[in-house]
């Protein structure tokens, strides 16, 4: 008996001698459960070769990655040593501590010059305009659009295209187009359908979508820096914009009312729309003839003008940050040191990476890598986010309450959905005193 | 009292030749679990009522500032809440209804001679044994307006269940009556087999119709134990998140649980949510409570 529990006692202190001599080489990356999480699992694997720090990157489905990492962040537990955050999360983590100051990293390399303007100020800079930073750009993403390339090319379908519209059948170049293209092609008797759309509102899904068609159409949210939402989320021209998405919600497939990029790329797979929109993270399985059987003839276009000319995308996408809690902070700053390395960001986007260099992305080498590159460097540097507050999520479910029953099944107007919505965002802002 | 209702250990047992008396099994038993009961069920609860009058929110270092009952007052002045409190009781209303009559009636069906009677049971309950995430995963592909094998077997062309607001509730509560019936039937099976056989005799020498036979003798037998099904279904459906959360995602199916779990896990509410999580309990107790008043009054027949 004495020797069985020598024996065990023996076992479990090795365990733990093992436990704590691994610990100091060890890094864990928290992400999202999605292809760029694999490429950054192989881009690491080249920083342990170099280093002999193994770094890991742990991830969880999408749906509960903000739930999971506020879990830990709150336990303040020291499980993940950085983590790959959304970009609206650096309001909360940052004035909640969660997050480490990089203020100094980042001026002392100059990140400012050396990453794309829109990525450093919606992924690394809160509050806006101050000048302290959070994270390091990782993941650039925006939205952007897939199209069928030999639907759009059949000489057929381009000559009933114009005789109808009196305008060549290409890829849109404004939203006017783009609701033309998907009414003409949405054919139910025929199982195709025109468009594809983002409306899942149990997070950001449906949000993101209308912010293309917001932004684009020259509206915005509300004023970033006085939280002022009056005549601003309710105007005319966000009025007008989700008039257009809920009008493009009559081109989708049928049941297409909780869709979000899954769906959308499935739209692209199964022959079901001719145009679909979604985050450039996702475009690599669209080119992918293993995922998808129309690789070939896919093809992709920035998110179009808006009726006075202005062209802007939701973004996606996140930065890198260290979480206050880490043992390991000072092995998570030497990691990210190497990550901004203009050769480690060439490599990244070698592997797939959405790189937020604004050298490797001006790069004719990156442009020409993939049908995509070029439309996600030309969106990457006219984009815009949703409020970044520590209530973010409050205004979201505020702003799904509102959209949602409108846009998927004409409940009231677009009109009275945008009012309610300002008053529900006022009465939030005035509750956390930001009015 | 112990001693009384425990049978004594036996003297020759290695239990009793180790010095365990019976008592002190008892405690070895009770014991562990009532301090896992305290610790994760009790504590919890009694400290997030302390919580629920605060504006606490767990996604931040602030301290929790006392606000009374502002939570509270706030929560049942939401219209968005009272919603939420009507889908939710329509939910129940219907599932469980519909879990009754299927259940009840499938266990009507099961209770005779029958060939395979033991394989049909069986099958019959697979559906209980399924993780409702699974079920709702699948369901979500059966009831699918393009590919879903609901819509070609019912020939309905491209009849979209879960996108359509009015019909996306009765869609969960149809995926919910498909997994939970079996659990009434199993239940009603149980009631029905104990039911005497002399008393149906009995009716049949007295020339009783089938319907009377049903009214007066199998119902009433039957009814406590149907009464217990109920019970268990009504909390279950009352707190359903799963196959709501998983099938769709219309405001017409936003049950109470998913706004609570949105409040509480994705705003980071906690004060709030755990004000609203007291309300809840408060309800599902009150109903609780009538359906135990209403078994009492059965039993008593």
């Amino acid at each position: 008996m004495r020797k069985t529990v020598a024996g065990l006692m023996a076992g479990i202190s090795f365990m733990f001698a093992c436990g704590t001599s691994a610990q100091s080489q060890e890094l864990t990356i928290f992400w999202a459960e999605w292809d760029p999480a694999n490429y950054l699992q192989e881009l690491v694997n080249e920083y342990e070769a170099e280093t002999g720090v193994k770094v890991t990157v742990e991830t969880t489905p999408w749906a509960d990655f903000q739930t999971k990492a506020f879990t830990e962040f709150n336990a303040k537990g020291s499980a993940y040593d950085m983590v790959v955050g959304d970009s609206q999360w650096i309001g909360a983590a940052s004035e909640a501590g969660h997050y480490v100051d990089l203020t100094e990293f980042f001026n002392k390399h100059k990140l400012n010059e050396v990453m794309a303007p829109a990525t450093v100020k919606y992924y690394s800079e809160y509050p806006a305009n101050s000048g302290k930073y959070w994270s390091i750009p990782a993941e650039g993403d925006a939205v952007g659009w897939s199209y069928r390339k030999d639907w759009f090319e059949d000489p057929k379908e381009m000559e009933a295209f114009k005789a109808k519209y009196g305008y060549d059948l290409a890829p849109p170049k404004d939203w006017k187009q783009l609701r033309d293209i998907a009414e003409f092609f949405h054919r139910p008797d025929q199982k195709r359908y025109g468009i594809a759309i983002y409306t899942d509102n149990s997070y950001d899904g449906l949000v993101m979508g209308v912010e293309n068609a917001i932004f684009s159409f020259g509206g915005e949210l509300g004023d970033y820096s006085t939280y002022k939402v009056d005549g601003i989320i309710n105007s005319e021209k966000n009025v007008k914009a989700l008039e257009t998405y809920r009008e493009l919600y009559g081109f989708t497939p049928p049941g297409w009312a909780k869709s979000f990029f899954v769906e959308n790329n499935q739209a692209i797979t199964e022959n079901l729309a001719a145009m679909s929109m979604n985050y450039f993270a996702f475009f690599p399985a669209l080119v992918n003839e293993a995922s998808n059987p129309n690789a070939k003839v896919t093809g992709f276009f920035a998110n179009p003008a808006g009726p006075e000319g202005h062209q802007y995308a939701a973004l996606g996408g996140q930065g890198i940050s260290i979480v206050s809690y880490s043992e390991n902070k000072e092995e998570a700053m030497k990691f990210l040191e190497w990550f901004i390395k203009d050769e480690t960001q060439k490599r990244w986007a070698e592997l797939g990476g959405y790189t937020a260099s604004a050298k490797v992305l001006e790069s004719e080498e990156f442009q020409n890598a993939t049908p995509y590159n070029k439309a996600f460097y030309e969106t990457m540097f006219k984009v815009k986010d949703f409020w970044a507050t520590p209530e973010y999520v409050e205004l979201l479910i505020q702003m799904n309450q509102r959209i949602y029953p409108y846009v998927t099944a004409g409940q009231g107007t677009a009109q009275e959905a945008l009012d309610a919505l300002a008053k529900d965002w006022n009465a939030t802002f005035k509750k956390y005193g930001r009015q | 009292m112990a001693t009384v209702v425990m049978t004594s250990l036996d003297t020759k047992s290695r239990a009793a030749s180790r010095g365990l008396s019976d008592i002190k099994i008892r405690n070895l038993f009770i014991i562990p679990t009532i301090l896992f009961l305290i610790v994760f069920n009790i504590f919890p609860l009694i400290y997030s009522l302390g919580y629920s009058f605060t504006d606490f929110r767990a996604s931040t270092n602030a301290p929790a500032t006392f606000v009374g009952l502002q939570n509270y007052r706030e929560l049942l002045n939401d219209p968005f809440i009272w919603a939420n409190f009507a889908i939710t009781a329509k939910y129940v209303i219907v599932s469980v209804t519909g879990q009754v009559v299927v259940g009840f009636g499938t266990a009507m069906l099961l209770n005779r001679e029958i060939p395979f009677k033991g394989l049909i049971t069986t099958l019959l309950l697979l559906p209980m044994m399924l993780s409702m995430a699974v079920v709702g995963l699948f369901w979500k592909l059966l009831y699918d307006p393009s590919f879903g094998i609901i819509n070609y077997a019912l020939g309905l062309g491209s009849f979209e269940w879960l996108a359509n607001p009015d019909m996306a509730l009765y869609a969960v509560a149809i995926t919910d009556i498909w997994m939970w019936s079996p659990f009434v039937m199993l239940l009603s099976l149980a009631g029905l087999s104990a039911v005497p056989r002399h008393l149906y005799e009995a009716a049949a020498i007295d020339r009783a119709g089938p319907f009377y036979t049903f009214f007066r003798i199998t119902l009433p037998l039957v009814a406590p134990i149907l009464m217990i099904a109920i019970i268990f279904r009504t909390m279950e459906a009352f707190k359903t998140f799963d196959l709501a959360y998983i099938l769709t995602s219309q405001p017409t199916t936003e049950v109470i649980s998913i706004r609570l779990y949105k409040m509480a896990f994705q705003e980071w509410q906690t004060g709030r949510s755990c004000a609203l999580a007291y309300i809840v309990l408060i309800m599902v107790l009150a109903i609780t409570n009538i359906y135990v008043k209403y078994l009492n009054r059965v039993k008593e027949r």
